[in-house]
């Protein structure tokens, strides 16, 4: 893998994987794990932001000269995300399962949207600009 | 570079009335229907010529269907392609209020034999489509880099736009405005482009982004969405002309019917794939859309079947079939499929119009903005999805037994569109109770 495009889905890929598993244990009532699934969820999120938000953004700002462009809607939309993570953490906590399932349901929606936008036409756009230190920016990313 | 950097922008969705309006009068003209069918009772499953049969027909299509699909392709064009309707609050306006007219004209002109309600109906409906169609047409043009959706959705609209002229051009024969020959035939290549190509089309145009992202599911596969919107047109282009041409006795009417295998082939095969990348899905836990959505991919199976069935030759000629294969094409797969968008669509946008604003007005932690199931709880959406599936049971029957069952559908049908107005009214009326407390907290300050 060694665009941004490639790297990146996947990762979106594997963080759906463990938003579905901590979803289908909490619907079970099973909080033992899904608790802990739901933990492993929002850091794998954290991190996969962190990528984004502290090299590939500022990067791709740089080269293009726009801060007020898709960057910056991303970044919004990851600040909705947020704040529903922050609702999930206190359903986990409160052992609500109504509650948790209608973020999670939520979430999902928010999250689905974002992703296309950025595997569609944000990744490749970065691919394209960064052409020449992409595996060099990759690596910055990898090391958040 | 070829890539559209509009469509980042959050900023384009409409206001909230936009699409709302549609889905808030959908389900009045569905009630409606049902009442026709309560008043009528077997007459209106007798042939699909009665009078009460026609405006029934039409009170779902245009009333039910053709309301929901314009509201929602106006949400769905900026927020899926970056290329908001010009006017698009003017343009609503004008649609919902000549569509809503021109229903109402069109079903009391059939049931009345009133020649002057069906121009009124005439005129206005064919008005508001082609506002609808020229405001829908400039948006999809302007998308560089169209995608499978886009391409499916430009073809849906061009399909729609035939299905609006051919049903202006039946309805002025029917109406003794023009004299023409070939209205059966007509009337048949009319719903032939409305079903297959206007709501097929768009159902499968939407299907290539929602099934993917709502489920979890793997992609449909490319070859798949680069040629079956296009296969389909073409498909029916063909058709029609064949149909047309047995219909003034210059073809066998085996040459529009092997046709047919196509264009039936292909929906045989969306359908399937459909259910395939559903049942390889992601995501575990089920939801109501999906259970809606597999009942419409069940259904154009099933339409297919009746579809064999109607190839034999004796078959065909009685009643029954085509009233059976109207049933599973209108409510199997289109009314359970648009009927299921709205559990997504509806509390989405709800949510998403109220997160926006509290983040605006920087109001988190003071107003609590409710969830998706907090707007529509699963448990209402659950009995309205069985009271969907009792209809499409009891209609089915219906068309063998009219004299008991007729009145029967009519009630249940009723019944799941009083549920679905009320599941969009709690949804609208939780929107509002939270609007207004972030008004209120904005005043506070």
């Amino acid at each position: 893998m060694s665009n941004i495009t490639d790297t990146m889905s996947a990762d979106h890929h594997r963080c759906d994987d463990i938003f579905s598993e901590a979803e289908a244990l909490i619907s079970k009532g099973d909080w033992e794990q899904g608790g802990p699934k739901y933990k492993e969820f929002q850091e794998a999120m954290e991190k996969h932001f962190a990528m984004e938000e502290e090299v590939l953004f500022p990067t791709f700002e740089q080269r293009t000269g726009q801060t007020m462009g898709p960057t910056q809607v991303m970044r919004m939309e990851h600040s909705q995300m947020r704040q529903l993570f922050a609702e999930m953490a206190e359903s986990v906590e409160q052992r609500d399962q109504e509650k948790y399932l209608g973020q999670s349901e939520t979430l999902l929606m928010v999250m689905q949207q974002h992703n296309a936008k950025e595997e569609q036409i944000l990744y490749h756009m970065a691919d394209q600009v960064l052409s020449g230190e992409v595996s060099e920016v990759l690596e910055r990313m990898e090391a958040v | 570079m070829q890539v559209n950097r509009s469509s980042l922008s959050l900023d384009q969705a409409p206001p909230i009335s936009v699409p709302f309006r549609f889905f808030l009068t959908a389900p009045v003209f569905g009630l409606l229907a049902a009442l026709l069918l309560l008043i009528y009772g077997p007459e209106a499953l007798s042939t699909r010529w009665a009078p009460a049969t026609l405006a029934l027909t039409h009170l779902i299509t245009l009333g039910f269907l053709g309301l929901i699909m314009c509201g929602a392709m106006m949400q769905m064009l900026p927020v899926l392609a970056g290329s908001p309707v010009p006017s698009v609050e003017w343009v609503t306006a004008v649609v919902h209020l000549l569509l809503s007219i021109g229903v109402l004209a069109l079903a009391a002109g059939f049931l009345l034999g009133a020649n002057a309600l069906l121009h009124l109906a005439l005129a206005a409906l064919g008005g508001g489509f082609l506002v609808f169609i020229a405001a829908v047409a400039i948006a999809l043009k302007r998308i560089q880099a169209p995608n499978a959706t886009i391409n499916g959705m430009r073809l849906a609209v061009l399909a729609l736009f035939i299905t609006v002229m051919l049903g202006l051009t039946v309805g002025a024969g029917f109406s003794g405005m023009i004299s023409l020959g070939l209205l059966i035939p007509l009337t048949d290549v009319h719903l032939g482009w409305g079903l297959l190509g206007w709501v097929g089309l768009l159902v499968i145009s939407v299907a290539y982004q929602v099934v993917p992202m709502f489920q979890l599911t793997p992609e449909y596969p490319a070859r798949l969405t680069r040629l079956l919107a296009w296969a389909l047109f073409g498909a029916l282009m063909i058709w029609a002309p064949l149909y047309l041409a047995w219909g003034s006795g210059g073809l066998p009417r085996l040459a529009p019917d092997v046709w047919m295998l196509a264009p039936a082939a292909a929906y045989g095969l969306f359908a399937g794939v459909t259910l395939w990348l559903q049942q390889n899905r992601r995501r575990r836990v089920s939801d109501i859309t999906l259970l809606f959505w597999r009942t419409g991919m069940v259904a154009i199976a099933v339409c297919l079947l009746i579809w064999l069935w109607g190839l034999i030759p004796a078959e065909a000629y009685r009643p029954a079939w085509p009233l059976l294969l109207g049933v599973w094409l209108l409510f199997g797969m289109a009314v359970s499929v648009v009927n299921g968008m709205l559990y997504k669509i509806v509390p989405f946008l709800a949510w998403f119009h109220l997160q926006s604003r509290q983040v605006a007005l920087m109001s988190m932690g003071k107003v609590k903005v409710p969830n998706m199931k907090e707007l529509i709880p699963d448990r209402l959406a659950q009995r309205q999805l069985y009271a969907h599936l009792a209809t499409l049971i009891l209609l089915t029957l219906a068309v063998f037994w009219p004299g008991f069952l007729a009145r029967i559908a009519g009630l249940s049908l009723g019944v799941s569109c009083i549920l679905l107005l009320l599941n969009m009214l709690q949804a609208t009326r939780r929107y509002r109770q939270v609007n207004q407390e972030l008004s209120e907290f904005a005043a506070s300050r």
